[in-house]
């Protein structure tokens, strides 16, 4: 039994006179420690919610009806009144949310919203907390930590609030962490720098971290297992390797062919996908993506289609899935590997490359190419 | 400099904003020097990506083109045409060629007027178009090419979707039929399936209509995709300027490569590879820019002379154009990485000393 197994939640918002909005609709995944999850999707597919709910911040109103388990450690998050789940949320669980600034308290100083996890977690006070929080800055990589205790958010930089952010939710070194889009609102350099310190954090201490976001440049580098969200539902799961090597649900290649890449030439035509999430069916009818696949049949009418388990933990919502060898990202010879779990790469294997034409190697400033001008290897 | 095939000159622009404090009095107490003297040219036909990261100037540079923010010192010719200092009769007839879109649709867009009002109005400013009839075409044909049904005339921009808001954007943009767009950002506000939609409708709008752009963006891989001449821009003055293809496969500039080997690749397998240059800290202050090279607080090959008291200039070198006094020694590889302060990181278990192999062997064997 993995750390943290969320089974077929789902989350649904009712209100007088108009239609039920099915938010999540039977969305299932698991993390173990060390081990990072991502769910990605476009504005709209209900990742967000999805982490709000398995917090239990989501704001209790008449018409929310949430559905299906998500069990941590044995004990059912949604099951649970809230004096016990604020036991375990902070602790146990964290989040860190995408905009520093509107998630931090603009007038409390950034040591009292640190220490106030410590108090109520770790029972710590005074100096001890104080101490223990500069040393949590100081971890994030917050330079002159015992200066910043006594600063506002409005004095920190966007990256820095990030960092305060991730201070406060790896306080109390909680089993599983959840991101939801940590970095979409700061410059790339400081996105670097940020999802470095998070996998320090997962290496280092074994957390789980389920990691969501809208950019599949992020998920590539970081996350073992990727699931694809379309309208609140999972339309694949897979290791990261086959996805990008072998996307079979047509959204799935849609999104991977309306990236512009770095290493793509100047004027190569993207593959847009048409339409607008709008344009979506209810799952009940059938696909909701069936409005803007360009691999629509019949079949896809009529009701939702099933997830398709496939080799290797790959499994795809789509009754006409995209031929095996992937339409949009060349075919790879790498194939072999694709039944092995992600794991670090071999010292120097040449990986052939996906890139398609001139440039054959990573557009970063990597000393590695497939030129063979590499260092020792 | 002729200005004969380029459309846009911009000789030594400088925009700086006064720093005031005070309550009765504001005292100057300093400027923020958000251009601090760029010179670039855009070829007529061509499009200029400008990239940098938040607080570079990069937008600041784009309105002060336009004259939207007004320059502090400096010169922009549109073609031939003086437009700095230029008077405010002869300005706006020249501004009808030189049309923007602007990032956020909802927020640029009047949510009182509907598309046909809203598309109108810049008609009629200029003069274009003898009778509503006449302007009823022009805007069909306009809604036509930017891929808008002519039903959305009647309609309020909070009936559209983010990607078609963008459209009525750069519908407006269009409708006066321009040589020059300045772009702000025109995709980074939309959903990644939308953003491949405006991408390519901003290239055949290029070639239907032989625009010349000037993309602003912070998305490396968007600008390097549209672009065929691209500016990186660090604290107020461009750091390199080079053709897209050159730029993306040898960049010589120290912050391109960070900047560069930051973007993160939607592909497993060049992800595990490569090799990033974590930059440390932030962005310097623009009110308070370090000394002599801008960059040389956060460069990894940053060195004891010249750096810290010499403000490098833009200077040639290939078809590049770079602002690094130590360009070609890094370049060759002569020149290695600092180990310390901004950290180097590289794939998991390489385990080799980063000073041998982060800077390249030769020039152009690069990436």
């Amino acid at each position: 039994m993995a750390l943290l197994e969320v089974d077929n939640l789902s989350v649904t918002f009712t209100r007088r006179g108009q239609r039920p909005v099915h938010a999540v609709e039977g969305v299932s995944f698991s993390v173990d420690a060390g081990e990072v999850v991502g769910l990605v999707g476009e504005s709209g597919c209900g990742k967000s919610v999805t982490s709000l709910a398995i917090m239990g911040l989501l704001p209790k109103q008449r018409g929310l009806r949430i559905g299906g388990k998500a069990v941590f450690d044995g004990t059912d998050l949604l099951q649970l009144d809230d004096r016990s789940r604020r036991d375990i949320r902070g602790r146990e669980i964290a989040m860190i949310f995408q905009d520093p600034l509107s998630s931090l308290n603009p007038v409390v100083p950034i040591g009292r919203q640190v220490t106030e996890v410590l108090a109520r977690h770790r029972g710590m006070k005074g100096e001890k907390a104080r101490r223990e929080a500069a040393s949590l800055l100081e971890r994030v990589g917050i330079p002159d930590p015992t200066r910043r205790l006594k600063e506002y958010p409005h004095q920190l930089s966007g990256g820095m609030r990030q960092r305060a952010l991730i201070a406060m939710a790896v306080a109390c070194q909680p089993r599983v962490l959840i991101a939801d889009e940590p970095t979409t609102a700061l410059d790339v350099t400081i996105q670097a720098q940020i999802l470095e310190l998070l996998k320090e954090m997962v290496r280092e201490s074994d957390t789980a971290l389920v990691m969501i976001t809208h950019d599949l440049g992020v998920v590539a580098g970081l996350c073992d297992t990727i699931n694809v969200l379309y309208a609140g539902r999972v339309v694949e799961t897979a290791y990261r390797r086959p996805l990008f090597a072998n996307p079979r649900h047509p959204y799935t290649v849609g999104l991977l062919g309306s990236i512009p890449r770095l290493d793509a030439g100047r004027g190569e035509r993207l593959t847009p996908i048409p339409g607008s999430v709008r344009d979506l069916l209810p799952w009940a009818d059938g696909c909701a993506f069936a409005p803007r696949c360009e691999r629509q049949i019949d079949a896809c009418l009529g009701e939702p289609p099933a997830l398709v388990p496939g080799a290797g933990g790959h499994a795809y919502r789509c009754v006409n899935p995209a031929p095996t060898p992937g339409s949009v990202p060349a075919p790879r010879a790498a194939a072999a590997d694709t039944d092995a779990v992600p794991s670090p790469d071999p010292v120097g294997t040449e990986v052939p490359s996906s890139v398609p034409a001139e440039t054959d190697a990573a557009p970063g400033p990597g000393p590695v190419g497939a030129d063979g001008k590499e260092g020792p290897a | 400099m002729t200005g004969n095939d380029n459309l846009v000159e911009v000789r030594d622009l400088k925009v700086h904003f006064p720093i005031t404090r005070g309550v009765v009095f504001d005292r100057v107490v300093g400027h923020v020097k958000a251009v601090d003297g760029v010179d670039l040219a855009i070829p007529r036909g061509k499009t200029y990506g400008l990239v940098g990261e938040s607080g570079c100037g990069k937008s600041t540079l784009g309105r002060a083109i336009l004259r939207l923010t007004e320059p502090t010192s400096g010169e922009v010719f549109f073609d031939g045409a003086e437009v700095t200092g230029m008077r405010a009769r002869p300005l706006r007839a020249l501004r009808r060629r030189m049309q923007m879109i602007f990032q956020d649709p909802m927020s640029s867009l009047d949510p009182r007027q509907n598309v046909e009002s809203i598309l109108t109005e810049g008609l009629q400013t200029h003069g274009i178009g003898t009778s509503r009839d006449d302007r009823r075409r022009i805007i069909g044909e306009t809604l036509d090419a930017v891929g808008l049904p002519r039903w959305a005339l009647s309609r309020y921009p909070h009936e559209f979707s983010g990607g078609q808001r963008q459209r009525i954007g750069i519908a407006r943009a269009v409708v006066l039929g321009p040589e020059l767009i300045v772009a702000d950002e025109p995709v980074s506000a939309l959903d990644v399936s939308i953003q491949a939609q405006v991408v390519n409708l901003l290239d055949e709008l290029q070639e239907s209509l032989g625009l010349t752009y000037l993309v602003i963006a912070h998305d490396l891989a968007v600008v390097r995709h549209i672009s065929d001449i691209v500016g990186v821009m660090y604290l107020g003055a461009l750091v390199e300027e080079a053709p897209s293809d050159r730029l993306y496969r040898e960049p010589l500039h120290p912050y391109t490569r960070a900047l560069m080997s930051a973007v993160p690749v939607p592909d497993p397998e060049i992800e595990d590879r490569r090799e990033r240059i974590l930059l440390a800290g932030d962005l310097p202050s623009p009110a308070n820019p370090p000394s002599g090279c801008r960059f040389h607080t956060r460069c990894p090959w940053a060195q004891p002379t010249r750096c810290a008291d010499e403000r490098p200039a833009l200077r040639p070198i290939g078809e590049s154009r770079v602002a690094c006094h130590w360009a070609e020694q890094i370049a060759a590889g002569e020149l290695r990485p600092h180990q310390v302060d901004p950290k180097l990181t590289r794939p998991d278990g390489e385990g080799l000393n980063p000073a041998v192999v982060s800077a390249p062997s030769e020039p152009g064997s690069f990436v």
